[in-house]
Parts: structure tokens; sequence; C-alpha cells
């Protein structure tokens, strides 16, 4: 090979794919770029958005990019949440335990790396993945799956559990070395810690990773708006990840903001949605609205804004009306709201 | 002072988020010539710590960052193709 390698790293910015990306570069002494992939899923991401701090008061940052700058490698943030919703809404090889398409996803990346490995002139592919630690997607037969669907055989690099694996391309091309990889597999993090350890590697992600997709109540809400709609839109897909959810008896969701930040996230679909609103308080996002839910919509405003008579303003269809409604009783409320299975089985 | 610097280049991504001011300036430049300085204005205040970080990853130069009227302006100079 006439010119010097290099790899693209897959990188969250998690303790496996800091690994990966320090084997490959630090260890193996591999020209590397880590590249980042935004899908609109991470929740340190949208904790950001709405100003939640972290525990020690500051604003969370995005992880794979302090990783970056921690190990002094470059990175490259790519946006594929557009093209993502389809991965979605349309998983070849189905959900995981929420509506995570770990496989599909994993796939799709892959497919992405390609792409920029060809146009770019780098040589493989680097992921942090372990052999046995996620079910959906990283077991050897689905490693398998990966590589067959991407037509990515032997150019994607496992440092972590490389030396359970068949050899690589570059390993053969002698571009990379099997005995500086490692041979993890399975759950536990003992042997990541001790890595992270002797490379000073510092880490925050939760080892389950920061994916809305995977997360329980995100996953009722989609099922329950895929039970109303065909197929569920960038929008759609936002609003889920904040506010209280309700279904009204006339067919209209309602999702209502918590907190200031909630109100600041919901403020911004006031353009193309119906809405409502209590001044200082909290505001509504409208969808499938059904006017005759215009009453309910107001009481349930009254409810959580105080939980007194409240004046409440509706944008509906553009026209602002201005009603003075009473708190909705609770057991009402409790039997609309969207997040208890029970609500989704009636549907 | 960072307020006379003279930007080549001067993107605005106010009203997006983490990650995508970061992708946004990845991306602007890629297009421009060694030497030149780009201003990056977002309401983002994930981008005080998230440019210098990007710069430090990337090996551009971060110049500074100020903060006027809800929007934050970070100046950097292409040093790294």
């Amino acid at each position: 090979m006439s010119h010097k390698p290099k790899a693209l790293v897959l990188f969250s910015g998690g303790l496996d794919s800091q690994l990966a990306a320090v084997n490959i570069s630090k260890v193996q002494n591999i020209e590397v770029k880590l590249i980042h992939f935004y899908t609109g899923f991470c929740i340190t991401e949208h904790k950001r958005r709405l100003g939640i701090p972290n525990k020690d008061g500051k604003i969370p940052q995005n992880p794979a990019l302090k990783a970056a700058a921690a190990l002094e490698l470059p990175i490259e943030i790519i946006d594929i949440s557009q093209e993502y919703i389809n991965v979605i809404l349309n998983p070849k090889f189905g959900y995981g335990k929420n509506i995570n398409p770990c496989l599909d996803c994993r796939i799709f990346m892959l497919l992405k790396l390609k792409e920029i490995m060809k146009k770019e002139g780098y040589d493989f592919i680097v992921t942090g993945e372990v052999l046995g630690q996620r079910p959906m997607s990283q077991t050897k037969d689905k490693l398998t799956i990966v590589e067959k669907e991407t037509g990515l055989k032997g150019l994607i690099v496992r440092p972590l559990s490389a030396k359970l694996l068949p050899e690589t391309i570059p390993e053969e091309k002698d571009l990379i070395k099997r005995e500086l990889m490692w041979d993890i597999s399975g759950r536990s993090r003992t042997k990541q810690i001790n890595l992270a350890k002797t490379y000073n590697i510092d880490y925050e992600q939760p080892s389950g990773g920061c994916c809305y997709l995977t997360d329980e109540h995100f996953a009722i809400k989609f099922k329950e708006e895929l039970s109303f709609k065909k197929s569920l839109n960038w929008d759609d897909l936002s609003l889920m990840t904040v506010g209280r959810h309700l279904r009204l008896p006339n067919g209209t969701k309602m999702i209502i903001s918590r907190n200031e930040g909630e109100t600041r996230f919901l403020n911004g679909f006031k353009n193309r949605f119906d809405w409502a609103y209590v001044e200082n308080k909290a505001i509504a996002i409208l969808k499938e609205l059904n006017e005759e839910d215009i009453d309910y919509i107001a009481k349930i405003m009254a409810r959580y804004c105080g939980n007194n008579t409240t004046k409440v303003t509706l944008s509906i269809n553009k026209n602002m009306i201005k009603e003075l409604a009473e708190p909705l009783e609770d057991d009402i409320i409790n039997n609309l709201k969207i997040g208890d299975m029970d609500h989704v089985r009636r549907r | 002072m960072l307020e006379d610097v003279k930007p080549d280049l001067e993107h605005n991504v106010c009203g997006t988020y983490c990650p995508i001011p970061i992708s946004e300036l990845s991306n602007q430049i890629k297009s421009m010539s060694l030497g030149q300085v780009i201003e990056l204005i977002a309401d983002d205040p994930g981008v005080v710590e998230d440019v210098p970080a990007w710069c430090k990853a990337t090996g551009q130069e971060f110049l500074g960052i100020y903060e006027e009227d809800g929007e934050f302006h970070a100046f950097i100079k292409k040093v790294k193709d």
C-alpha cells in the first residue's frame, strides 16, 4: 500500500468507542477520523435543549465532542436525523425491547461510513462493538448479518473483541496487529473499566447508551400514536420526547409542558400546530385536533396551571379563542393520559 | 478585541441545538481556505464549551467567543485542512 493507512471510527463518545479509537490511533498508530451521527434521539442532547443541567449544575456537553477533545482526535458530527426516521418506522430486522431498531440502526450508520470511506479514501471502519454485549446487535450472528447487509465483510474492525472474531482485511494486510487488540466479550464492563484506567480515559455515558428509542415511555407514546396514524413524521417523534401526553375523547392529542424548558421547546411548534396557552404557566401543542375537544383542552390547562379557574388562550386554525375554564377532575384526566400500557391496549 | 475581528465568513445557526451548530461549523469550514476566519452565531449556550472542544479535537484555532443579547459569537480560524 503506497499511502498511509487511515480508518473511520463510529464514535458515540462512550467508553467502548473511546477504547476502540484509542487502540487504533494510539496503540496501532493509524490515522483516524471519528464520526458521530446525530439521530435526534440522544437523551443528553435533548436534556441540553431543554436547559436541564447535570447533577453538578453544568450544561450537559455532547459526549462525543467532549471525548474527542480529550483524546485530541478529529471528529465529524453528521446530521442523519431526517433519513433516520425511515429506519425507525420500517426496520427490516425489527425492534428490540422497545422501539430500538438496533440492527437496522447499525447497518444504516455503517452504510453511511462506507460512503465516506470510499469518498475520502479511508481503508477500514472501526467500531466499539463487544461480542455478546447486546443481544439485539452484537451477537456473532448479528455481526455477520451486519457485514453481509453492508457489503463490508472484513472491513469492520472491532478492537475490543478482535481476538474472538475472524481475521479482518486490515489484519491480513498487516496494517494493524491482532495481538495488540483485545478479547472482551459479554455484558461485564470490568475489562473496559481497567483499560480506561490504563489509557486515562474519562467516560460519563451509562453503558446502556443514551438513546430515547430504548426508553419504555417513549415506546408507549410511539405505539399509541401509530394506532391513530399510518405514519409518523419528525415533529411527531420530536414531540414524544417532552411533556405530558393525553389523548382526548374525540381524538385530539395534547402535549402539555411541565417546566420552563419544555415550554420553550414547545413554543417552537406554535407556528405549525394548534395550541393552548396559560400565561407564565404552560403551553400545550394540539395535534389531530377535533374541535369537540376544546372544552376539555381548556379544563385540562386549568388543572395543570394552578388547579383553579383559569384564563386559557387557544389558537385554533390561527383563530384566537379565550376561555375561562374550571379544572378537569383528576379521575377523568388519568384516563386520558398516554403512558400506561392499559391505555394503549384499549385502542 | 474579539469584537474587532473581521471574519471571512459569518454563519448563523440560531434556533438549532447541540450538536447541529458543530455539524454546521464543520461543514462550513471545509469550504474555507487556510487562514480564513469564520464567525459562528448561535443561541445554544452549549456552544461555549462545544466550539473550543471541537477546535481542540480537530486542530483548528479557537479565537474566542462573546455573548450579546442572548446570542453567542464564536470565532474560529482555519489552520488545518
